[in-house]
């Protein structure tokens, strides 16, 4: 029978995995009084509906509701001091929950604290821009619009800023396998030969360990010579692999006996 | 001879709407001084810049995509490719990321070597961004005397981990070999040789009415500008904001280290030459303090713990747990638990940090990395108009971008 | 009239040197290679340190040149990416003919250890290539010698430039 794989996440996967395994959980600490986390989740819970918050490994993780990102960031950095926002990205849950995860990793230099905002978004729906907020967020939400396809709402300029333009699909989704679709294959014999080239130029070769025998420019022969560039026909023919009939050493019937406990 | 393609020259879909007194310019993808794959499409009124769109993703590689189908010691060596000036750097703080994740303890020779090893990375691209930026602007010798220094740091390490450029020299857990017979001597030697020839620059370049002319008053960013472009490493320090990861939150030996962070509020790009001269002198001081540490520590270099790390190889040739330890790591790979991770660290151009999601695979969930060039080039669209064209070139040089770090 | 008659075929100590055409284009061509600098990724570290101090390219009479129109050897050293191929294929064509291409790392010659989406998998599907360098990153010395194996190369083919045809990898 052939083996299952599911269509809605092709990336790795473990090769096996114990039947009683759990895997465990990174210590989520609460928020600890008195703190300079405390005073930010108070303000934090003042402004937005704060869904989770928790600390883990001696970074703030606020959970918020997407509406409500830039309201949660005009906090940090206007009340909190977050004055730097370090990155912004998206994590793809489409497979499990039918949705993006969005995080804001946030850095107060004076006290050299970090935060972590977190929001879940469905697939489809966009995310309001926080470029007016931080302006680092121009090229990381461009990148993340092309690397999932997360619409943002009111950014400058949304257009895809890694891949090229007429890109097909979204690279870091889980649906989109590592060594890519029919079109990334395609991509450059298209852009500079044409489709018509396709045959000419052949597929794409991903096995790095593969040895073509009748290739006489990339490969010498070991034994009798072949010209440099010789067509596969000009000086041979094509043979099937062989394998040797002729034993060398028999060891079913050989007087030695290997193991003498029999 | 010139086989028939369809390609057509590349104008006919710019992003601006063009008024007749302007010109657009094409700057790269490929031109000598653009550090890399850098396309810059200028926007021309005489020879100022009225307006810059810089085009990235030229050198591309799936980094992010990669990690997600690799087990987490195998990632490592594709590490050594994003920031590809200073490799252990990067090496380094993915490492870093995956030590908190599991909760990890290096053992202390090692967190000398690896200390060692940044910081003789932070000398290796800062004489690289030296030299490269000295070629921008237009003075050769500055290129050749630099380089010449930057070959013996390279032996140092090539004599340790045997690679000149990609070293994998840190593995998660510890480094994977101690240091080489006489190694720390070379060393010594080298530190002490250094700083003559870091003042040969200086001589050179410092008050070099030329020099002065091209980096003063050019490339400006204004505190609230570097914050807000989320700029790091030099950039931020050079608009007068003292934030230097290994200060502020440090890792490995930094905290226990005499160091200076050297600050600049001149916010242009002068101030930040300066700033990275003054870096090299103060890595050439903390390796000071490191050669004496290294003899007083004990010589165990890997982390012991079985769940996530294989056993030094003598146990795994003698001692059948191990064996079986080691196996299962190596085939299935570590399970690190559940959970997110963001670990910063100083690398030479600025905050370089792993951010890892975790679902209790021996594959990362999710692996960004927070590459401080990305965002030095975003404030290129920013900082850039308003400039001569000539200095176009000087502020990329100035702002040290390397293009494995920013496309990914 | 007598003592100035010159006997060409046997030249004993006079500064004549016979030889073909072709061994002198070649000559010509092989000792004066100008590559272009194309620094695409890590590999182009490398190849700037054998330009610099310590390699010093320059004895083999290799500069590195801006443009595409003056150089002769296009040096393809790092990653290529999809969204550049077409600007390698673009200076390919720009560059006057004869013209030569080195693949200059793993990365360029297989696509390496990328084997993603994003990469070209060979520059060869882009461009017809003449060495192949292997390495991640080759060091500065394998690069010279692969220069050296290119001058090697070039002193086979024939002067007229229309009688080699390139290879054409599939």
């Amino acid at each position: 029978m052939r083996k299952y794989t599911p269509k809605d996440n092709v990336q790795g996967k473990a090769k096996y995995t114990d039947r009683f395994w759990v895997a465990p959980r990174v210590p989520r600490e609460s928020v600890e009084e008195e703190s300079h986390f405390a005073a930010v989740y108070q303000a934090m819970n003042e402004a937005v509906e704060v869904l989770d918050a928790y600390v883990e490994l001696g970074q703030l993780v606020i959970h918020i509701r997407p509406e409500e990102n830039i309201a949660a960031l005009e906090v940090l950095k206007n009340t909190c001091d977050y004055a730097m926002c370090s990155e912004l990205s998206a994590i793809d849950y489409l497979a499990q929950d039918g949705e993006f995860e969005v995080f804001y990793q946030m850095l107060n230099l004076k006290k050299a604290k970090r935060t972590r905002l977190l929001t879940r978004i469905q697939e489809g729906q966009a995310i309001e821009s926080i470029v007016p907020l931080y302006a680092m967020a121009n090229f990381a939400e461009r990148e993340m619009y092309d690397m999932f396809g997360i619409t943002v709402n009111n950014h400058p300029y949304l257009k895809r800023i890694i891949m090229p333009e007429d890109w097909v699909g979204y690279p870091l989704r889980k649906t989109y396998p590592l060594q890519g679709d029919e079109h990334a294959a395609w991509y450059e014999v298209d852009k500079i030969f044409g489709k018509e080239h396709r045959d000419v130029i052949g597929p794409e070769n991903r096995d790095p360990g593969r040895i073509d025998r009748y290739d006489s420019q990339r490969f010498s022969r070991v034994g009798y010579e072949v010209p440099f560039g010789a067509e596969h026909g000009e000086s041979e023919t094509e043979q099937p692999i062989e394998y040797s009939k002729q034993i060398l050493v028999n060891y079913t019937t050989g007087s030695e006996v290997l193991d003498t406990r029999k | 001879m010139q086989e028939p393609n369809k390609l057509k020259p590349f104008f006919e879909n710019l992003n601006f709407e063009r008024d007749d007194n302007t010109m657009v310019i094409n700057f790269g993808p490929q031109h000598p001084s653009a550090h890399g794959q850098l396309r810059l499409v200028l926007e021309l009124d005489g020879e100022k810049v009225v307006k810059a769109y810089p085009d990235i993703g030229y050198l591309h590689r799936g980094v992010e995509k990669m990690a997600e189908n690799m087990i987490y010691n195998e990632f490592l060596p594709t590490t050594d490719r994003l920031d590809y000036i200073a490799s252990t750097s990067n090496n380094y703080a993915f490492a870093l990321s995956v030590e908190r994740l599991i909760g990890l303890e290096v053992p202390r020779r090692a967190q000398v070597i690896r200390t060692m090893l940044l910081e003789l990375n932070r000398i290796m691209s800062h004489l690289f961004f030296l030299a490269t930026h000295a070629l921008d602007v237009g003075a050769m010798s500055v290129f050749l005397y630099a380089f010449r220094e930057r070959e013996f740091a390279m032996d140092l390490v090539e004599d340790y981990c045997g690679a000149r450029l990609t070293h994998s020299a840190v593995r998660i857990g510890g480094v994977p070999l101690d240091l080489p017979a006489g190694w720390l001597e070379q060393l010594s030697t080298y530190i002490d040789k250094l700083p003559e020839q870091i003042k040969l620059y200086e001589d050179l370049l410092t008050e070099n009415r030329i020099w002065k002319m091209r980096l003063e008053d050019v490339g400006v960013v204004t505190p609230e500008d570097a914050l807000s472009w989320g700029c790091t490493g030099v950039l931020l320090r050079g608009s007068g904001i003292q934030y230097d990861v290994r200060k502020e939150e440090p890792y490995e030996l930094y905290g226990e280290l005499d160091f200076d962070i050297p600050v600049s509020d001149r916010n242009d790009s002068y101030g930040r030459y300066r700033l990275y001269m003054e870096e090299m002198k103060e890595s050439v001081k903390i390796l000071r303090q490191l050669i004496p540490m290294h003899r007083k520590t004990e010589p165990q270099i890997m982390a012991h713990n079985p769940k996530y790390i294989s056993a030094p190889k003598e146990e795994i040739m003698t001692q059948n747990y191990a064996l079986m330890q080691h196996f299962v790591l190596v085939t299935q790979g570590m399970r690190p638990p559940k959970g997110t991770v963001y670990a910063p660290t100083e690398s030479p151009k600025g905050e370089l940090g792993f951010f890892i999601r975790s679902e209790g695979e021996p594959y990362a969930y999710r692996l960004k990395i927070r590459a401080p060039s990305f965002f030095h080039t975003g404030i290129l669209q920013h900082i850039l108009p308003g400039t001569y064209l000539a200095d176009v070139v000087a502020i990329i040089g100035n702002t040290n971008i390397v293009f494995g770090e920013v496309d990914r | 009239m007598a003592q100035h008659e010159v006997n060409y075929a046997s030249t004993g100590g006079l500064p004549v040197a016979l030889t073909t055409v072709d061994k002198l284009l070649n000559w010509g061509r092989a000792n004066s290679l100008w590559p272009m600098t194309y620094g695409l990724a890590c590999c182009a570290i490398e190849m700037m340190a054998t330009g610099a101090s310590r390699f010093d390219f320059d004895r083999m009479g290799v500069i590195f040149r801006a443009s595409p129109r003056q150089s002769d050897v296009l040096i393809l050293a790092g990653t290529l990416s999809k969204k550049h191929s077409e600007f390698a294929r673009r200076l390919y064509d720009q560059m006057p003919d004869p013209k030569w291409v080195i693949s200059m790392g793993s990365c360029a010659n297989t696509g390496g250890m990328f084997n993603t989406y994003a990469t070209v998998q060979g520059v060869d599907r882009i461009v017809p290539v003449d060495i192949y360098l292997p390495g991640c990153a080759p060091r500065p010395e394998t690069l010279q010698y692969a220069v050296m194996m290119l001058q090697k190369k070039i002193n086979r083919e024939s002067g007229n430039m229309n009688k080699n045809t390139k290879q054409r990898f599939v």
